[in-house]
């Protein structure tokens, strides 16, 4: 096989192993490190995660496709998800979507050529009171503004 | 009551920290019931304070627990269900990041009480900062001999993990998140069994939200009679925390006891609608409820005094609209959450939310027909009470609601051959002055 876990990832796994009776269950969490290791879940990652879990691939294809977490294909260095849920419609995601579009000069679902952004519309990320509200990678940022976009993606290197 | 559980440590960003929170007080609580309470006495303190679920249903927590068979010799286990993703809710985020000891010593409780030793913390995929803050509280908590092996010397043992979603609102349902914790695709269960009887690996499991559990040091330090004195009555008991967003001037989390009146709360609280406009509509409990107009608002926060007007308390998560909003654009949105959310397993769940996405594109859009107003009714009403869980009900229930509060707004679409409001999509953020 030629992909693996780096050293560090392998220990955190043993380790959450440990936490759980059944097997099958550190399926999620593996597929975590696999992103973060791994980035796209292709086929080879999903086969390798089988392996490490001691499912069948098919159960790791199965289980994946069903949460929007794991992407399939490959995303920019930067993934970009607007909240366009009701609170944040109402304040103003829709706006904030279209502004991100001209100046990444791409559509939502897109990836910039230079593959540095990737633009997504997404679903209620529980912080409604701060909306419009983002998250890039692993930070959200909320009270969005105009200035504040461009400031923020600015600073992204 | 004047002073705040939760919000206490609101401006003080230590408040995450094991230091600071056996400063003020912290594990006392379950010091006390670990060294001096029986299970049974446990459950018995949390069904005299009347606490009841913040997740949604407002079930009684304590009777829950109670469910979990005393004589299965298979291991107990307790799920904090940390999933937070009904639209409109956002009080469960403040309580991991700013307070999560709260919320581990409210889940060592509750697992003494059901007498489990390995509890998991199912948090959705998106709150990564969330899950660190979590993981080091549970390192600090361990380091303390709060948690973990042999517990303040007691011989009780218990181990939390942290549980990563991967982005799925069905998820928060607590049969599915038990699938999703096993390793498979969050399908819903059929119920029964419930959870307490047959739950995670086949176990005897109790699913509790963030927000229940956080109240239990509260219950075990002041006493149930002390919280069971919060509130309107004694159905609706304790410290709640409502979200509050949309047209308003200071949207955001609040804290009060239960039995908030929603008019004081939108009104004075988070300073009425945004200038030059007027409410239309609110959601009073985060995206699945029904609906409701000015005139309704009027209304005690608390499970009965909601339902008692055909709506719910929900997760307390209020959504303000005001006169720019136009509810079809509103409800269609709701749909197209629902509709992507749908596990897919029942017909009309699956095929319902996507004829309701349908038939409100094709309403806000102009092209609709007369004929749309009952079909939507019908469809919706296919949909209610007749799925595995109860997110049929959920996305039913604003379509039913809506049409049935502000049918003159669909009619007006239809007949007009377009969208009659001056809708309002600018960028609004209202002064930091909250
Ligand atoms: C579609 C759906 C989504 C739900 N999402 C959540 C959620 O994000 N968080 C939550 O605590 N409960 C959620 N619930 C409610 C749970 O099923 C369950 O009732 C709750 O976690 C029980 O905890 P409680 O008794 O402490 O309220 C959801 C229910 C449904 C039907
Ligand atoms: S009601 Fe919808 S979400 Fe729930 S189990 Fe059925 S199809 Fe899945
Ligand atoms: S609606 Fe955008 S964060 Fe909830």
């Amino acid at each position: 096989m030629a992909i693996e876990f780096s050293e560090e990832a392998q220990k955190e796994y043993e380790e959450i192993c440990k936490h759980y009776p059944d097997k099958d269950a550190t399926l999620l969490p593996a597929l975590h490190l696999a992103k973060r290791e791994f980035k796209t879940a292709t086929p080879e990652v999903m086969e390798y995660i089988a392996s490490l879990v001691g499912v069948d691939p098919i159960k790791v294809l199965n289980v994946a496709s069903f949460y929007t977490w794991y992407p399939k294909e490959k995303e920019g260095k930067y993934v970009i998800q607007v909240c366009s849920t009701l609170s944040c419609s109402l304040m103003g995601a829709e706006t904030v979507v279209d502004y991100i579009e001209k100046k990444l000069d791409i559509k939502a679902g897109e990836t910039t050529a230079d593959g540095k952004f990737t633009l997504k519309k997404v679903e209620c990320l529980g912080s409604c009171g701060t909306a419009p509200v983002m998250q890039i990678n692993d930070d959200y940022f909320e009270s969005l503004t105009e200035g504040k976009v461009d400031q923020i993606l600015d600073d992204l290197k | 009551m004047e002073e705040k559980y939760f919000l206490k440590n609101k401006d003080n960003p230590e408040s995450k920290n094991i230091d600071f929170y056996v400063k003020n007080g912290g594990y006392k609580a379950w010091e006390s019931v670990l060294e001096g309470k029986s299970p049974d006495e446990v459950i018995g303190e949390v069904k005299k304070s009347g606490l009841r679920g913040r997740g949604g249903a407002g079930f009684p927590a304590g009777m829950k627990w109670s469910f979990v068979p005393k004589d299965s010799d298979r291991p107990k286990y307790l799920i904090c269900n940390a999933d937070e993703s009904e639209p409109g809710t956002f009080k469960d985020r403040y309580i991991i990041e700013r307070e999560p000891h709260m919320m581990l010593e409210g889940i060592a409780i509750a697992s003494f009480a059901i007498n489990c030793h390995q509890a998991y913390i199912y948090i959705r995929g998106e709150f990564v900062y969330g899950a660190k803050v979590l993981d080091e509280a549970i390192a600090e908590a361990e380091a303390r001999g709060c948690l973990g092996k042999n517990i303040m010397g007691t011989g009780y043992d218990l181990d939390i993990a942290v549980h990563r979603g991967a982005g799925a609102y069905i998820c928060g349902e607590e049969t599915g998140q038990i699938e999703s914790l096993e390793g498979k695709r969050g399908w819903p269960r059929l119920k029964p069994p419930f959870p307490a009887v047959v739950g995670v690996f086949n176990s005897p499991t109790v699913v509790n939200n963030v927000e229940t559990l956080a109240n239990l040091p509260l219950i075990f330090n002041r006493g149930a009679d002390y919280f069971a004195g919060i509130g309107p009555n004694a159905k609706n008991t304790g410290p709640k925390l409502y979200c509050v967003s949309g047209h308003v001037k200071r949207p955001g989390l609040y804290e009060f006891p239960l039995g908030k009146n929603l008019n004081e709360l939108i009104y004075e609280d988070c300073g009425g609608i945004r200038d030059g406009h007027e409410l239309k509509a609110v959601i009073p409990g985060g995206s699945s409820v029904p609906v409701l107009r000015p005139e309704e608002i009027d209304v005690s926060m608390d499970y009965d005094s909601l339902a008692a007007i055909g709506s719910m308390l929900g997760s307390a998560g209020a959504i303000v609209m005001d006169d720019t909003t136009c509810l079809v654009d509103s409800l269609l949105n709701l749909e197209q959450f629902y509709a992507h959310e749908s596990c897919g397993q029942c017909t009309p769940c699956r095929e319902g939310t996507m004829w309701m996405v349908k038939i409100l594109s094709r309403i806000e859009k102009g092209q609709g027909r007369m004929e749309d107003m009952d079909l939507l009714d019908d469809v919706a009403k296919n949909i209610n009470f007749r799925t595995i869980c109860p997110l049929g009900d959920a996305a039913a229930m604003p379509a039913m609601s809506f049409i049935d509060k502000f049918r003159d707004e669909f009619e007006e679409h239809i007949k007009q051959g377009g969208c009659p409001i001056q809708k309002d999509k600018s960028i609004k953020v209202p002064n930091a002055d909250a």
